[in-house]
């Protein structure tokens, strides 16, 4: 039923065209650092797809070329059918933007930001009116639509920005971390959000997140990392694929306690978050085996089924926090390059 | 609101239609930018108070201190009325600068980003900008003709209108050099520093104090390439004509602007000033139209 509304789509049968989001190895580089190095994947009409990986793990630049605000330096991006870089308008009229940092006139009303959304992407006259009070409802703004934005919440300013993202019926919607900075009850109230406009709405959603628990929301997720997709599927599968449990332990002597595991299991165990972790298929089953085989003192044991953040460590080595550290100087990097432009 | 009727869930909803370019778009899009500098514009009911300050002081304070020197002289005139001209400039040039620096405050606050996405040419957006920064310095320029009755300067409608044209022309080009600055540097302290330095030397350099003919030839040289004294000329001509000066202020203006020795003619004045602002623009447009 989507299809019936894309008179656009040139030649049928060619895949570029078909899909919302279409990327083959893609590549960007800003002098020496390379923030996307060689991504491909395809995002199906109507899906929710997620993306996933620390801070400075190239997701924002991967959105910002999607949405031909940065030029790739190799490789091939269609968004809604049109190429990225050659029809850059087309794309930018099918496309709704959510960005990371709020991109609001604080000193307009909620209304007037969005008037001022719809003349930009010349909307029909007629439409704006009663389009601008769905999306509003949608997010539960209509009351305050006459407000000064700079009266408003964090919360209340991400939902206009979602409904301002919405407001000229965009294809595909970008989400860059759209909880990032919110409390928790914020978050899940955006997410309530989101999900229910995946229903209303015939739209794509791409959205990037380091939250593995709204990963889960996702139909299929890419796990990137250092600019590379290390996994891709639905996060069920992904999740299967790593068939562990997850055991931590805090011990007397944490090296100690790795160097045992490797010896006595033949297991290699790493220290995450400050803690010796390590992954086995029956987790419960081997924690007595823990305890009574290994010499150094445990202090606190902890069994988990495997989460995405698990999915993480398979494909990385790494948790998603312990990569945020080190991910930050070549974040600020990335910021000063941004502000230079 | 009549649009209860459409508040169905989507799937009944036709898919906006978002129009497919074209100049209409673009226009809607230079009319939103400037409209948008309009409202903010009037919801700063602070910076429209201080627009009047810095003038009044020159206005005032430096035209009143300094008249006990001229004193000396055989002016009959106050120099209070002698520097309203080149305040009438100073007005409009400091306000276009304050406009362009919103566009640094967009980058900081993000919101340049919302208007660099949006399917519309850059130019676009660009134009909008200049001509809301115009607008406004143009509205300010309008406040401090008000006080034109305390420097015994007539209202008079030709007066008026003559001086507001002037003041639309040189705000279109102070904006639009102020675009051109902004669209490469991302802080407001370099901004800020920056035209600084360039408009406070312009300003002085202008004759927006003094008059320009009889000058020492190095700062005559740098008189006649300072574009704003292509402003302040004209400004003064127009204002003067609805004076009763005395000789000696007759003989110390007269000479205005002169290239070797030829009087440029208002008309040639503003030329210079408008040729310059749309170099500018268009200089502030390729700077803003870049991608990485």
């Amino acid at each position: 039923m989507a299809v019936a509304s894309q008179p656009q789509v040139a030649t049928p049968s060619d895949p570029r065209r078909e899909y919302a989001i279409y990327v083959r190895d893609l590549v960007k580089r800003y002098g020496e650092l390379e923030a996307v190095a060689g991504i491909s994947f395809e995002v199906g009409q109507g899906e929710l797809f997620g993306f996933l990986g620390p801070n400075g793990a190239g997701k924002s630049t991967t959105i910002n070329i999607l949405c031909t605000l940065v030029k790739p330096t190799a490789g091939l991006a269609y968004v809604g059918g049109h190429d990225v870089v050659r029809e850059r308008d087309a794309v930018r009229r099918q496309i709704g933007l959510v960005f990371q940092d709020q991109t609001l006139d604080g000193y307009l009303t909620a209304e007037q930001n969005l008037r001022l959304h719809a003349e930009l992407y010349g909307m029909e006259r007629d439409q704006i009116q009663p389009r601008m009070e769905e999306v509003l409802r949608m997010m539960e703004l209509w009351e305050r639509r006459r407000s000064l934005v700079n009266t408003f919440s964090g919360g209340m300013r991400r939902r206009l920005e979602i409904a301002r993202g919405l407001l000229h019926s965009p294809r595909v919607l970008f989400l860059d971390e759209p909880t990032v900075g919110l409390d928790p009850q914020t978050r899940s109230s955006i997410w309530g959000y989101i999900r229910r406009l995946e229903e209303e709405e015939e739209i794509t959603i791409f959205l990037t997140t380091h939250y593995m628990d709204e990963a889960e929301y996702c139909h299929r997720i890419a796990i990137v990392d250092h600019g590379r997709i290390v996994a891709l599927d639905t996060p069920d599968r992904l999740k299967a694929s790593v068939g562990k449990d997850r055991v931590q332990l805090s011990t007397a002597d944490d090296q100690r306690a790795i160097a045992e595991i490797k010896e006595r299991f033949g297991i290699e165990a790493v220290l995450a978050e400050g803690k010796v972790t390590l992954g086995v298929p029956h987790g419960e089953q081997f924690v007595p085996r823990l305890f009574s085989e290994l010499g150094v003192g445990i202090q606190a044991i902890s069994v988990s089924r495997p989460s995405l953040d698990d999915v993480f460590m398979a494909y990385t080595g790494r948790t998603i926090r312990d990569s945020e550290a080190s991910a930050g100087d070549q974040l600020r990097q990335m910021a000063a390059v941004w502000r230079r432009r | 609101m009549s649009a209860t009727a459409v508040r169905q869930p989507t799937p009944q909803v036709a898919r906006v239609r978002v129009s497919g370019g074209g100049l209409r778009s673009e226009l809607r899009a230079v009319k939103i930018v400037w409209y948008r500098e309009l409202v903010r514009f009037s919801r700063d009911r602070l910076r429209i108070l201080t627009s009047l300050v810095q003038p009044s002081l020159f206005l005032f304070i430096l035209g009143t201190g300094l008249s006990t020197l001229s004193y000396h002289s055989h002016f009959h005139t106050s120099l209070r009325t002698l520097f309203y001209p080149g305040v009438l400039c100073m007005a409009v040039m400091f306000t276009a600068m304050f406009s362009a620096a919103s566009i640094v405050w967009d980058r900081e606050f993000g919101f340049l980003r919302e208007m660099m996405v949006a399917p519309v040419k850059r130019s676009s957006l660009v134009l909008g900008k200049c001509l809301g920064g115009a607008t406004v310095a143009g509205i300010q320029g309008l406040i401090v003709l008000l006080i034109a009755c305390l420097v015994s300067v007539p209202y008079n409608p030709a007066l008026i209108f003559e001086v507001l044209g002037i003041q639309l022309l040189l705000a279109f080009a102070i904006t639009a050099f102020g675009v051109m600055v902004a669209a490469r540097i991302s802080q407001m302290q370099s901004f800020m520093a920056v035209t600084q330095m360039a408009i406070m030397p312009m300003f002085f350099i202008s004759g927006a104090l003094f008059p320009v003919s009889g000058l020492p030839t190095w700062l005559e040289v740098l008189n006649r390439l300072d574009p704003l004294t292509y402003a302040v000329d004209p400004m003064r001509r127009v204002v003067f004509a609805h004076l009763k000066l005395g000789t000696a202020e007759r003989a110390a203006f007269g000479g205005g602007v002169t290239w070797w020795g030829f009087r440029v003619p208002t008309l040639l004045e503003c030329g210079v000033v408008l040729a310059l602002g749309l170099v500018m623009l268009v200089a502030a447009i390729v700077q803003f139209s870049r991608t990485e």
